[in-house]
């Protein structure tokens, strides 16, 4: 879902082994086996047996607009490195097995992608919650996980050194505008700040360092819970939020129906802070606007690490192919989509120095320090797999425009809606 | 905090009423076929994506909507009892309709998904994000006019069940089919009506549900374990208990959301749910309560 970050950690809704029988059974989990072809005009042919990347994805269930949005980002770098030649000379084929959402299936896919389907080389699912158990079997059989959607700490928090996230370290997604926000003079500095929380791996990790930030500032905290991801009804703790007259809200997210039902009981309650930032809905390009309304996304901001503008020569080389390919616009593109595709350029990047399929040999490298090229901008690990080179930025909805705000001396941003427009202005 | 539980307890009525509307249909499937429709949170979904799709393409306000919505899930739920439930052995048709219906809620989930694609949607009308300010609070206008909606619709739910020849012949086989048979009952025919109306009536909770939530075909997972806590609370096939436990469940949650911390209010209902099937194993209506009404 959303770049750098998005529901990394997304803990919602989780699949049954009956469901996942049921799917089978039905025929809706796909196992697709991808291979692009097409050769580039000035690249040699890949030729000879194709380099089979194992990759799970969640096709359906909790996670599936991100998985099929990963699924697509695949499958574009899948097809650009071959029509440039392959990988070492040879075709990559993309082996896709559906874990429709469920950390317990990520499991056997990968187990069944290494040891039945040898794959060469592995990419990773969507989510910190897939993203954990997924990285202790590659690490298990020696396997190198680079991955693009699992940034939390709880990745890293197992001391494996297999695992790599090319995206936006998840703690550091708030403290640029939490930065912005302490930075702003005393007469314009909001007083109070809102902070409810979903329980979820990807958002938690986020309020904290926020928080602190804005309270040394002087930002009072007026209301700071933790909600459950799975909610009956979030108007009650959007009502609360909106009962404390916070003027800054800050709110962890995981998609795009939380931080739709707080916008539509902010708005039915008449509060509306000076800036409400979420950490994940806002960056679904047209999906989010659709279901919000365009009026009411107008000064909503989001912290990410890619978006559909990104001035990067790659990045607009591939948002043109995606809306070739897929239709729509550019500002419809989830940043899942650069995410994944980032990991494909990464790899490829480390095949191709190391001339290798080895996976201790990548490991080692890409241990080794070196800053690498993506859609999402430098990626260089640190000894946790993190990418220590990974741009922060924070977005905006400003009218039906997704523009980059922050940082602020950065010359691709634009002039901050603050304070945010009144709902449906 | 005063005023803000009882603006909780306004929310938790209010969401109550939908909920129990999603239920209804829910607690009088089992409660005539003994079938536990796990395909009942998907058909809240489909009811929600028909409504969005006529608001969309067709310009057709959402309630409006309802008089092709609701008939046309009455007309699906027909072709899935004749398909799918009809076809279960009387013996073991409960245990089996899980696994049955189930199946059907993924068959479901993957045509939603193949035609309206995973990205979530929301319905849009003039009332959706719109409120009135009541003694000092603010009343949605969407969760009013729901809850008016579901106390119209559980009223002729009644009525058709108690005030009509074919409600004396629904509750009959809610008695007792076998007796139903041997008095001249088709109970076929009665259950097949009765799961149509039991898969209709979630057309307008999921209206409802689609208006207030962004949702796609996934979100029928969350729903079905809402659904089903509320029905045994409420007691399988009591149509007043799901009314009754759906407003509970939401009313206990909102106000310890409230008053405690939101992360609790799962939790404390689970919690009530296990003290309340401790004192009345078949909930607030059980069965044979519920059958002798």
């Amino acid at each position: 879902m959303h770049g750098g970050k998005i529901r990394r950690g997304s803990s919602r809704r989780r699949r049954s082994p009956l469901a996942l029988a049921a799917l089978a059974a039905g025929g809706l989990t796909a196992s697709a086996v991808g291979v692009a072809g097409a050769s580039g005009a000035h690249a040699p042919k890949a030729k000879g047996a194709p380099i089979v990347i194992g990759v799970s994805l969640s096709l359906s269930g909790d996670f599936s607009a991100d998985g099929q949005a990963f699924q697509r980002g695949y499958q574009l770098w899948a097809a650009d490195q071959n029509r440039a030649g392959g990988l070492l000379g040879r075709p990559v084929q993309l082996d896709v097995v559906s874990d429709a959402s469920s950390p317990t299936q990520v499991v056997t896919n990968y187990e069944k992608l290494i040891t039945i389907n040898h794959a060469s080389l592995l990419f990773g699912p969507f989510s910190t919650l897939l993203t954990v158990p997924a990285s202790k079997i590659a690490n298990r059989f020696g396997y190198a996980l680079v991955e693009g959607a699992g940034g939390a700490p709880s990745v890293f928090a197992n001391g494996l050194h297999n695992v790599f996230d090319v995206s936006l370290p998840v703690v550091d997604n708030l403290v640029l505008f939490a930065k912005w926000i302490a930075s702003l003079p005393p007469s314009q500095r909001p007083k109070t700040a809102a902070y409810p929380t979903s329980n979820d791996p990807f958002t938690e990790p986020q309020i904290g360092p926020a928080q602190k930030i804005l309270e040394a500032a002087g930002v009072k905290t007026v209301y700071s819970h933790v909600f459950p991801a799975e909610v009956t009804d979030y108007t009650p703790i959007a009502d609360a939020v909106a009962a404390s007259k916070a003027q800054i809200v800050v709110l962890g997210s995981v998609d795009v129906p939380t931080a739709t039902a707080f916008v539509q009981a902010f708005v039915q309650q008449h509060y509306n802070p000076k800036a409400f930032i979420a950490t994940g809905g806002p960056d679904q390009g047209a999906t989010f606007l659709k279901a919000v309304g365009a009026s009411n996304a107008n000064g909503i901001m989001v912290p990410n690490g890619w978006y559909p503008g990104y001035r990067n020569a790659s990045s607009q080389k591939m948002v043109a192919e995606y809306v070739k390919k897929y239709g729509g616009t550019p500002s419809g593109i989830n940043s899942d989509v650069a995410e994944a595709y980032s990991v494909g350029q990464v790899m490829a990047q480390a095949v191709t120095a190391t001339k290798s399929l080895n996976n201790a040999t990548l490991i080692k490298y890409l241990h080794s320090g070196k800053i690498f090229s993506s859609v999402q901008g430098p990626v260089q690990f640190d000894a946790k797999g993190m990418n220590g080179a990974a741009a922060a930025f924070v977005f905006q909805w400003q009218k039906t425009n997704f523009v980059q705000v922050l940082p602020s001396t950065d010359p691709n941003s634009v002039k901050i809606q603050f304070p945010k427009a009144n709902w449906g202005g | 905090m005063g005023t803000s539980i009882v603006e909780a307890i306004i929310d938790g009525i209010l969401t109550g009423g939908v909920y129990a509307l999603m239920a209804a249909g829910l607690t009088l499937i089992f409660g005539v076929m003994d079938i536990i429709n796990i395909a009942q949170g998907i058909f809240v979904v489909l009811g929600a994506y028909l409504s969005y799709a006529l608001s969309v393409h067709a310009g057709i306000d959402p309630f409006l909507g309802l008089l092709i919505t609701i008939p046309a899930l009455f007309v699906i739920g027909l072709g899935v009892e004749w398909g799918f439930i009809r076809r279960l052995r009387e013996g073991d048709r409960t245990a089996m309709s899980i696994l049955v219906t189930y199946a059907v809620s993924i068959i479901i989930e993957g045509v939603l998904n193949m035609t309206f694609s995973v990205n979530y949607v929301q319905i849009h009308a003039w009332y959706v994000n719109r409120s009135v300010h009541i003694l000092g609070f603010y009343l949605a206008d969407i969760y009013l006019f729901g809850f008016a909606m579901a106390a119209v619709l559980l009223v002729a739910l009644y009525a058709l069940l108690y005030r009509t020849r074919f409600g004396a012949s629904v509750r009959a086989a809610l008695q007792d089919r076998t007796a139903a048979r041997l008095v001249g009952i088709d109970v076929r025919r009665v259950s097949t009506v009765s799961f149509g109306i039991g898969v209709a009536v979630t057309a307008a909770g999921g209206m409802i549900f689609g208006a207030t939530n962004a949702f796609n075909a996934s979100s029928s997972y969350d729903l079905i374990s809402r659904l089903l806590a509320i029905v045994i609370l409420g007691g399988l096939g009591s149509m007043g208990g799901a009314l009754l436990s759906a407003v509970f469940m939401l009313v206990l949650e909102d106000v310890v959301a409230v008053v405690w911390s939101p992360i609790w209010a799962t939790a404390v209902f689970f919690a009530a749910l296990v003290v309340v099937l401790s004192v009345r194993p078949a909930g607030f209506f059980g069965r044979q309560v519920a059958r002798a009404q």
